[in-house]
């Protein structure tokens, strides 16, 4: 009864103007009144309404980067909003499915003889690849928890391991600077070595399935300083990208037929990709660029899977799925780049728009080794070395939370595919899932015996695995 | 008293002697000649001396002929695969080699119970209370004879306070009292000198354990924060337990051995 009164109390005050706004900040419709006990629920009610859903989507409510999650008058009493003006409401969608957090080890399996450098799931989340420092690769059955296939072929460490986005192929570069293709059906070496990169691999990243299907082509980044684009079916390197002074450090094939590739040169270089020519050059880190990531990054990796497990039976058909799913993700804003450096700082860009900075992202004490957008682009997550690991506005660039509770530094770091959770792996051995909507630690998964080298969540969200020094791979289910 | 720069100031003005550099050629070409005949003749401590430099500068000589040998020469690359993979983002990072996780506290904690140790030095000389005690004869003709000096290294806890003196009946000397102990890492085969937490057991025992009597086979706890250990559950270690290797009394420093 009491709520009751209380809630009648707060509706015969005044109502407030409110404009409802997409992240972007474009108005949808003109400003509204409001009364003061709408919730959460009603806003997005209206939201609905407005965008005329079908089906009704799940949405949050943000008044000046802080989560509406009560109602708009108490909310405005307790964060003293002048009432004055148009309060600005943002709505962000959220994803229809909810992932539910890991919170056990499956399984533990040993194979590697070596310490595990890369763990990988496949586009689907069917299959599960790793590279190892024991020279070899290895798939993994995920129904019984078992080894699969042990692909040898390579005479150093395995350092970096990429699905193409159809799921039909499998790149590992090695510490020798070769590249090698497998089918991940037979685990068979499928072609012999791309040779060509004079020093270790430090990256790969394959070519959006929007932009062709089947997958041919991918780009690798080598520690001599260069990146050079491979083509499968011709079998060698078709396009070589030199221009770094230094080790590239990180590649990415964005979504609008660019490469990016960060470089120990301080600098990151944008190339197109049908000649190689430089496009763009983007100056501003004081050191080394260490990890790049790209807003539309997850639709790009898992292609034209989602989480409804649809197959398709023709590449032209899936082309089709992944460019309208890249549309929906990327909207019509342009792809946001962010590069995290040894300069303990990092860069939001719109490399299509200006080579300038978007904004600056400071607040790391040490140098930030992983940077990841979420898979919906609302927000960005940095791990570092000062052992904690930062939450960002993936549009604006703007600080919202810090995660601290590691007592290592952070290595590695991986989405949910709902956005609503992120995990890292850190030295101190240990994994740690972190809740966004409240900014907590929701589980601490300890179990490695040694420093956890990487992380990967499942694109199906079911799993997650990761590989570390104690040369086993963890399985970790809910 | 120096005289001046007398030779650089006629050099100055008239220039070299028109003789010095073939003299000065001349000089260089006999001085191995020179340094020969020494190196034959010199005897005794002389001698001695002068073939420690000559075999010193040779060495130096040959070591940077090598160096200079190996910038030119062109050799097979070394492509073994090494032990100890890192990840691609670590590669050009200097990190310090960790032998392997070292901490298990589990393991450590059912030693515990169980009471026994798997220690270093499993066995130890007993030491007998006259050694390990001094008697003090007190009172004004000194006949009482109940006082005790301990005659071993002690560990004393920084919040420590004595007795009144006509009471107590160990003095602990200062000199004897130590703090940190070195500790070797018997995987990492590396030092440190550690602060000491407590003493967890003297195998002579437990009065000695009470008393805080470090000798010989001691189990002694470390602060090993600054090592940066951590448990499978990613907590920080804070102690961790040593054995004393060596007689502190008679070398004046406590070294253990970590137990891992």
């Amino acid at each position: 009864m009491e709520v009751m009164e209380e809630g009648r109390e707060i509706s015969s005050s005044n109502g407030v103007m409110c404009l409802l706004t997409d992240p972007e900040g474009e108005p949808l419709g003109a400003p509204l009144f409001l009364p003061q006990n709408t919730g959460p629920l009603q806003l997005q009610e209206i939201v609905n309404k407005l965008l005329k859903n079908e089906e009704k989507m799940p949405y949050a409510f943000y008044i000046s980067d802080q989560e509406l999650v009560v109602q708009l008058g108490l909310f405005l009493q307790k964060n003293k909003v002048s009432v004055e003006k148009v309060v600005r409401i943002i709505y962000q969608p959220q994803a229809l499915f909810r992932i539910r957090p890991v919170n056990r080890c499956s399984a533990t399996i040993a194979g590697h003889t070596e310490a595990v450098l890369s763990v990988s799931f496949s586009p689907d989340g069917r299959c599960l690849a790793s590279g190892s420092g024991d020279t070899t690769v290895r798939l993994w059955d995920l129904n019984t928890q078992t080894p699969l296939f042990t692909c040898l072929g390579h005479k150093n460490w395995v350092l970096y391991i990429a699905w193409s986005p159809d799921g039909q192929h499998l790149v590992s570069g090695s510490k020798a600077g070769e590249l090698l293709t497998w089918d991940p059906q037979s685990g068979k070496q499928s072609g012999s070595p791309l040779l060509g990169h004079k020093k270790w691999i430090t990256g790969i990243s394959w070519e959006p399935v929007h932009l062709q299907a089947p997958s041919r082509r991918f780009v690798s980044s080598s520690k001599d300083g260069d990146a050079r684009i491979w083509d499968i079916s011709l079998r060698k390197c078709v396009i070589c990208l030199s221009g770094h002074t230094l080790a590239v450090t990180c590649v990415k094939w964005g979504g609008d037929g660019m490469i990016y590739t960060g470089s120990q040169d301080c600098t990151i270089k944008v190339w197109e990709t049908s000649q190689g020519k430089l496009i763009r050059e983007l100056k501003g880190h004081g050191h080394w660029v260490n990890s790049l990531a790209l807003s539309t990054e997850y639709v790009l990796r898992t292609g034209a899977f989602d989480h409804t497990r649809k197959t398709y039976s023709s590449p032209g058909e899936m082309k089709e799925a992944a460019l309208a799913r890249y549309n929906k993700m990327k909207g019509n804003a342009p792809e946001r780049l962010v590069s995290g450096s040894d300069d303990f700082t990092m860069f939001l860009w719109e490399p299509a728009l200006s080579k300038h900075p978007k904004a600056r992202l400071t607040g790391h004490q040490q140098l930030v080794n992983h940077v990841y957008f979420s898979p919906d682009g609302q927000w960005l997550a940095s791990a570092s070395f000062d052992k904690s690991v930062k939450l960002w506005n993936g549009i604006t660039g703007k600080f919202v939370a810090s995660f601290r509770g590691h007592v290592g530094p952070v290595y590695q770091i991986s989405w949910s595919a709902d956005s609503r959770l992120l995990l890292s792996g850190s030295k101190d051995s240990t994994l740690k899932v972190w809740d966004i909507r409240t900014q907590k630690l929701k589980q601490d998964l300890p179990g490695h015996a040694d420093e956890v080298f990487s992380v990967d969540w499942s694109p199906d969200g079911e799993k997650v695995a990761s590989g570390g020094k104690d040369r086993v791979l963890k399985l970790w289910m809910n | 008293m120096p005289q001046g720069d007398y030779i650089e100031l006629h050099r100055k003005r008239h220039g070299y002697r028109l003789d010095h550099f073939e003299r000065k050629r001349k000089k260089e070409a006999r001085e191995v000649h020179k340094r020969s005949a020494y190196a034959q003749k010199a005897l005794g401590i002389k001698g001695k001396m002068f073939a420690k430099k000559r075999y010193a500068e040779k060495a130096l000589m040959k070591k940077t002929l090598a160096m200079h040998d190996e910038s030119s020469s062109r050799r097979k690359v070394d492509d073994k695969v090494q032990d100890g993979a890192i990840p691609a983002y670590l590669l050009d990072r200097d990190t310090t080699t960790r032998a392997k996780i070292l901490s298990n506290s589990i393991k450590q904690k059912r030693k515990e119970k169980a009471g026994k140790w798997e220690v270093p030095l499993p066995k130890v000389r007993p030491v007998a209370e006259d050694e390990m005690f001094r008697v003090i004869r007190t009172g004004k003709r000194k006949t009482k004879q109940w006082k005790r000096m301990v005659t071993k290294v002690t560990f004393v806890g920084p919040g420590f306070t004595r007795k009144p003196p006509k009471y107590e009946r160990f003095i602990r000397p200062t000199g004897l009292r130590f703090t940190k102990a070195n500790v070797t890492h018997p995987e990492l085969k590396c030092t440190f000198n550690l602060e000491i937490i407590g003493l967890k057991k003297n195998p002579n025992g437990p009065m000695y354990t009470s008393l805080g009597v470090v000798t010989k086979g001691t189990i002694i706890e470390v602060n090993v924060s600054e090592l940066g250990l951590v448990t499978p559950a990613g907590k920080v270690v804070w102690g961790k337990y040593a054995q004393v290797t060596n007689d502190p009394e008679n070398d004046g420093c406590i070294n253990a051995v970590l137990l891992v």
